[in-house]
């Protein structure tokens, strides 16, 4: 009986390893607000910060955060900045905030954040947590009017070949893994508490039209959409240049190969003849010639950064060009009237 | 304290410098004290905490961000965890420098003994804290922020009391409105809204507001309201501001920002094809 009911429970907490999938980022107001005026106040300087939080099955909650201060590149600073961590959490937790981490935030400037620092990042923290997430903000697109929210997260998938240093072609193909697995984007929920939304509707002022319209309807949108283009095509001359690594590499290995191909044809020549002759035959390999080293392929990954990056650009440009279809047709509409 | 009928209260002559002072209050602060007070220990009854900010050149105190402090507090004794105040400084001073003490804030209405206490506590800390009540208990019927600033009373050469006065407070919504009310607001918000859908609903509020002022100046001129003359002028402004252009020209304008837009998303277009060409490239070349 006792038995029965022991192998029931293994059972329960060995089937509690397979946590759901994360399907929503659950933030509070009062995250959003301390995040803007982080990025806003520091920008065009490039900040981040630690999330706090809860993670409840498919939706992880984020309750709180702060900010990160900038830090020098200096040896001694690296033990103050994780010592300036921990005090916040002690001060956090004396409060009864969550002192749970749940990922970071950090700003970015116009969107090009796809780093390879971001994926170094993202696998220091998952090395702790089970489920972070990184939350970027915008401020220069929020400045056109639309909220510059997004939640990432790393697709396992590419966690696994990314750690396993396997991040060939090869297995790649296997996988069938392209540029758009590498960063999952999940939907972003809204919370308040009661009391919040008490004090928002109280305070929130008569007039129908509010600064956040006001963002909007600006007809120039041309140096937003100018440095975005600038953008784009700097990553496009980045692209090109690990095309031509790539093409560099192929010839290179077609090459390798031709000549291994003239060796082996020379050596089997060779021993055809002192068979003939009635000597040993060499052997068919010789792994200290330097034909046959071989060529180390380059990596991927930054062409698949880079791959992301100009993805956003584009979505970007996508997007500001259509608010601009719209307020130029309400100008129009407005003028003939 | 004895004080004979004939003894006047003076109030200091400070009072004519406090009577300048005003204090500006971003919504994070709001944000901050109610999380804070959803999450305080049973027992308390209110929470307590420090202001940050800066004050401005013209006088102004300007409150951008603030902490609750632990505090215990009995029939008339007060005690706050006074290094925990100084710890969180520290660290919030290391990210923003320029966020200093500005004064402190407590929620609930009106101002109680202790905060005497608490007040002079941060008079030590900064020349002239602003204290800051924030009514979480919602007890007129609505939600009432008010800011205080303490004058000393003195009597002839002593000093009797502190009093508190109300100073103006100016409510900057201007970041919430940045990010949205209807976000703000309501309890949950189940996604985002994109580009496009802002710009929707934002087109839709924009034909309400016109359909108002068409509605208000068909019945000023009909007689059914009231003119009022200050409205009517600020709409001859609003039209008169349309810039003056020949249609030809405006066409012309038009279709010239329409056309560069174009441009953009068609370059744009050819970028992800370009993309989709060179993943190919990258990934599926095989090698014999």
């Amino acid at each position: 009986m006792a038995n029965t009911m022991a192998r029931s429970f293994l059972q329960v907490a060995a089937a509690e390893e397979v946590a759901p999938p994360l399907r929503v980022v659950q933030i509070e107001g009062l995250v959003m607000l301390k995040i803007i005026k982080h990025c806003k106040e520091f920008s065009p300087a490039l900040v981040t910060g630690q999330l706090l939080g809860l993670d409840v099955g498919s939706v992880l909650e984020v309750t709180n955060c702060f900010p990160f201060p900038i830090q020098e590149e200096d040896e001694e600073i690296e033990a103050d900045g994780a010592n300036y961590q921990l005090e916040m959490m002690r001060c956090l937790r004396e409060v009864n905030v969550d002192n749970n981490t749940v990922g970071w935030y950090q700003s970015t400037m116009l969107g090009c954040f796809q780093t390879a620092e971001l994926i170094e990042t993202f696998l220091n923290y998952q090395e702790n947590i089970r489920r972070c997430v990184c939350i970027i903000y915008d401020p220069s697109r929020s400045n056109q009017g639309a909220l510059a929210f997004k939640a990432l997260k790393l697709s396992d998938s590419f966690m696994d070949l990314y750690r396993s240093n396997n991040f060939t072609g090869e297995k790649l193909r296997e996988k069938n893994l392209s540029w758009v697995d590498i960063f999952e984007e999940i939907p972003v929920k809204v919370s308040n508490s009661a009391l919040i939304s008490a004090f928002m509707t109280e305070l929130e002022p008569d007039t129908p039209v509010t600064q956040r319209d006001y963002d909007r309807l600006q007809l120039s949108s041309s140096p937003f959409l100018e440095r975005n283009m600038e953008f784009l095509i700097e990553c496009m001359d980045d692209l090109s240049v690990e095309q031509q690594k790539f093409q560099f590499y192929y010839r290179s290995l077609t090459r390798q190969q031709a000549q291994q191909q003239s060796w082996l044809q020379k050596r089997r020549d060779e021993n055809k003849a002192r068979k003939a002759a009635g000597e040993e035959p060499l052997p068919e390999e010789d792994p200290s010639n330097p034909i046959f080293k071989p060529i180390p392929e380059p990596p991927r990954l930054e062409s698949f950064l880079i791959a992301n990056r100009i993805a956003n650009y584009c979505n970007q440009i996508n997007g500001v060009t259509g608010q601009s279809f719209s307020r130029l047709y309400l100008t129009k509409a407005l003028h003939d009237n | 304290m004895a004080a004979s009928d004939r003894t006047v209260l003076q109030f200091g002559p400070s009072s004519a410098v406090t009577s300048n002072i005003t204090a500006k209050v971003h919504p994070l602060v709001i944000f901050n004290i109610s999380d804070c007070y959803v999450r305080r220990p049973d027992q308390a009854e209110r929470v307590i905490g420090t202001l940050l900010g800066s004050v401005l050149p013209d006088g102004t105190v300007d409150i951008r961000n603030s902490y609750v402090v632990p505090h215990n507090e009995f029939s008339d004794q007060v005690a706050l965890d006074i290094e925990y105040h100084h710890t969180m400084l520290k660290s919030h001073l290391k990210v923003n420098p320029q966020e200093v003490i500005v004064g402190w804030f407590s929620t609930g209405l009106g101002v109680t003994g202790g905060s005497a206490l608490i007040h002079e506590f941060y008079c030590r800390e900064v020349p002239n804290p602003v204290h800051l009540t924030v009514d979480t208990g919602f007890r007129n019927g609505e939600g009432t922020v008010k800011a205080y600033v303490s004058v000393n009373l003195s009597l002839g050469d002593r000093q009797l009391a502190a009093q508190f006065q109300e100073i103006p407070l100016d409510l900057r919504m201007i970041e919430a409105e940045r990010v949205g009310f209807d976000i703000l607001k309501s309890t949950s918000v189940d996604k985002l809204p994109s580009d496009l859908e802002g710009m929707e609903v934002l087109m839709e509020r924009l034909l309400t507001l016109i359909n108002d002022i068409y509605k208000y100046v068909d019945d000023t001129v009909e007689g059914h309201a009231v003119p009022d003359n200050s409205v009517g002028r600020i709409l001859s402004e609003t039209v008169a501001s349309l810039p003056k252009l020949s249609p030809p020209a405006f066409d012309k304008l038009v279709n010239d920002s329409l056309q560069d837009q174009l441009l953009l998303l068609y370059l744009s277009s050819i970028t992800r094809t370009q993309l989709s060409l060179a993943e190919k490239l990258n990934t599926a070349a095989q090698m014999p």
